[in-house]
């Protein structure tokens, strides 16, 4: 396992108001790091940073690099692919054109690679590869949005809340696709509001409060933490 | 009016459709992916005929010149906007771009203007000069402006547009210009007589219009162009740098004006500033069109070339009024049925 991501110092802020401050963390390859946190700790803005959405102050170094300075763009194309809160899938498009697209970046070969592993992955999106994304329903929109960041062949992909307002069963499909992700070597970043099953799933977890970290460590020590329950595996937990 | 005048009037209309349906596409295409509205659209018809016409008289065109200047332009913003020393491949390539090949043009131009070339050359050498004029000019105005509402936008866009009739004077002179018409023989259809050129802007439009939608729903570049305009943080999410998809999509306008243009030189007179008027057209489709669709915007574009014939014909003093003041009911009736519209 070798630190692919590494942030140091992030931090971001949206006028007067910061959304993010002092933040360091770091993503191995083949291993899950989730980010936990209330409504509105700064968890959707930290990501949009990391995948170049938004200005931030700090340094984002990937596999040795610093690429602070790069683009959306140029950050997907040497490898660190981010599923959005909002999907920005493109809606009048089909899935297949989509999933095409997800591998932009790469070559014919891989694209058409690609896009086999992904209906492996997600048998629902080949039934619906003909569909307009924007008809698709939310949890295979998910589907869609996941699939089409793995088309890019990503060596770290960070997700935003990828269990958003799915069933309990398809959260279960998910969290399993995530971890066998890890087990291909891809390193995940994973930000969720179901924290009793981002803690299940990740090797390491950061908790997140008002822009800042206040805790982190093994994920599994976590679930022990007597405050973290009380706080995040409380009543939201316990239903799953 | 008898059926010979009709459907003499009928082909008139359809060559001005088509030379508007080419405008309103661009017009479209170029909202769609960088949500400019870009009234110079057609300057670049003018400029591009303009040069047609020069070079057939052995002249060196003016924008070939014009051309240096934009791309010293962007040059020096290019190198203005470095934070750190960039890699040598993208110096190399931008500096080519904007440099190194409008100075080969120039120079090059000098030399084989008065070589009475055959008419293709002088076309090919059209299409490189206005072409990248399209680009030069997103770069210089419009890429400093990422993250601008739609009027600050617009309301540059208006300014290049007068920048660009004031360096049409400049480079090109007050004189109208026509050159010869690429295919000079007639068709006769039935009762009708096309001249040839027409029926040859007619078939070109038809092939231009048919390899875009090829090129939208067929390639992958297409759809990523698309992919852009339907959501452009989808397309950085996925590796389509917005600031590429702007500078295609005004590569591909800037060749789709610049062939118009050539199409219609040889037709009618052109002038530094004529581009204004038959861009307005253009421009008037595509709202019409609500600015959304290709096919919406080419059809009102016919429509809107044979109204304008029509016109011509009864009160010929009136035809610019009544041609825009047709306008005004489609678009309340537009926003009556479709309030949301503003908002795309
Ligand atoms: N565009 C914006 N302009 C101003 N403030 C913003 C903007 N986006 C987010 N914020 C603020 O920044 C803070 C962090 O928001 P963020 O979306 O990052 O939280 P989050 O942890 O992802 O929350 P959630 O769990 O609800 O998704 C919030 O207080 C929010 O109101
Ligand atoms: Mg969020």
């Amino acid at each position: 396992m070798t630190v692919l991501l590494s942030v140091e110092d992030a931090a971001v802020s949206y006028g007067a108001v910061e959304a993010v401050r002092g933040v360091a963390l770091q993503v191995a390859s083949g291993s899950v790091a989730t980010i936990i946190g209330a409504n509105g700790a700064g968890k959707t803005s930290l990501l949009s940073a990391l995948g170049g959405l938004l200005p931030m102050r700090g340094r984002v170094i990937y596999d040795g690099h610093d690429i602070t300075r790069l683009g959306t763009a140029d950050r997907v194309a040497a490898g660190l692919a981010l599923v959005t809160e909002s999907r920005d899938l493109f809606g009048t498009m089909t899935v297949e054109d989509n999933l095409r697209l997800g591998a932009y970046t790469r070559t014919r070969a891989e694209a058409a690679q690609g896009i086999e592993e992904v209906f492996g992955r997600f048998p629902k999106l080949k039934e619906r590869r003909t569909q307009l994304a924007g008809t698709l329903s939310g949890g295979e929109r998910q589907m869609l949005a996941t699939g089409r960041a793995l088309m890019s062949r990503p060596s770290v992909l960070m997700l935003d809340e990828p269990s958003l307002g799915l069933a309990p069963l398809i959260v279960r499909d998910i969290f399993h696709i995530i971890t066998e992700l890890r087990n291909d070597g891809i390193g995940v970043l994973l930000v969720e509001q179901n924290a009793r099953a981002a803690l299940q799933t990740a090797d390491h977890a950061y908790v997140m409060e008002l822009g800042r970290f206040v805790m982190q460590g093994a994920a599994a020590e976590m679930m022990h933490d007597q405050r973290l329950v009380e706080t995040y595996l409380g009543i939201s937990g316990a239903g799953n | 009016m008898d059926s010979t005048i009709a459907l003499f009037l009928v082909q008139d209309g359809l060559i001005n459709g088509a030379i508007y349906a080419l405008l309103a596409v661009c017009f479209v295409l170029l909202f769609a992916v960088t949500r400019i509205i870009f009234i110079p659209q057609g300057d670049f018809v003018a400029f591009a005929g303009l040069t047609l016409a020069a070079l057939e008289m052995g002249v060196a065109p003016g924008s070939a010149l014009l051309l240096v200047c934009l791309g010293v332009a962007c040059a020096l913003f290019d190198l203005a906007g470095l934070r750190n020393w960039p890699p040598a491949g993208w110096l190399l390539r931008r500096l080519g771009a904007y440099l190194a090949l409008p100075l080969v043009l120039w120079l090059g131009v000098r030399d084989l203007a008065p070589m009475d070339l055959p008419v293709w050359a002088d076309i090919c050498l059209t299409l490189v000069i206005v072409v990248p004029m399209g680009p030069f000019t997103y770069r210089l105005a419009f890429e400093p402006m990422r993250n601008a509402s739609i009027l600050a936008l617009l309301i540059t866009s208006v300014g290049v547009h007068l920048v660009m009739m004031g360096l049409g004077l400049l480079f090109f002179g007050a004189e109208g210009y026509r050159s010869t018409p690429i295919w000079g023989g007639t068709i006769l259809l039935g009762p009708m007589m096309i001249q040839g050129q027409s029926a040859l802007l007619m078939v070109c439009t038809l092939v231009i219009l048919g390899l875009l939608w090829c090129f939208f729903t067929r390639t992958l570049a297409g759809k990523a162009l698309q992919a852009a305009a339907v959501s452009a943080r989808g397309a950085e999410l996925v590796g389509i740098s917005v600031e590429t998809a702007g500078r295609r999509a005004f590569v591909l306008a800037g060749l789709i004006a610049a062939i118009a243009g050539i199409l219609i030189a040889p037709i009618t007179t052109l002038y530094y500033d004529s581009g204004f008027l038959i861009g307005l057209k253009g421009f008037v489709a595509a709202i019409v069109a609500g600015f959304a669709s290709f096919p919406g915007a080419v059809f009102s574009a016919i429509v809107l070339g044979i109204i304008e014939a029509f016109a011509a014909f009864w009160a010929s003093a009136f035809k610019e009024v009544i041609v825009f003041g047709l306008v005004l009911p489609i678009l309340l009736w537009r926003s009556l049925t479709n309030p949301h519209d503003e908002e795309h």
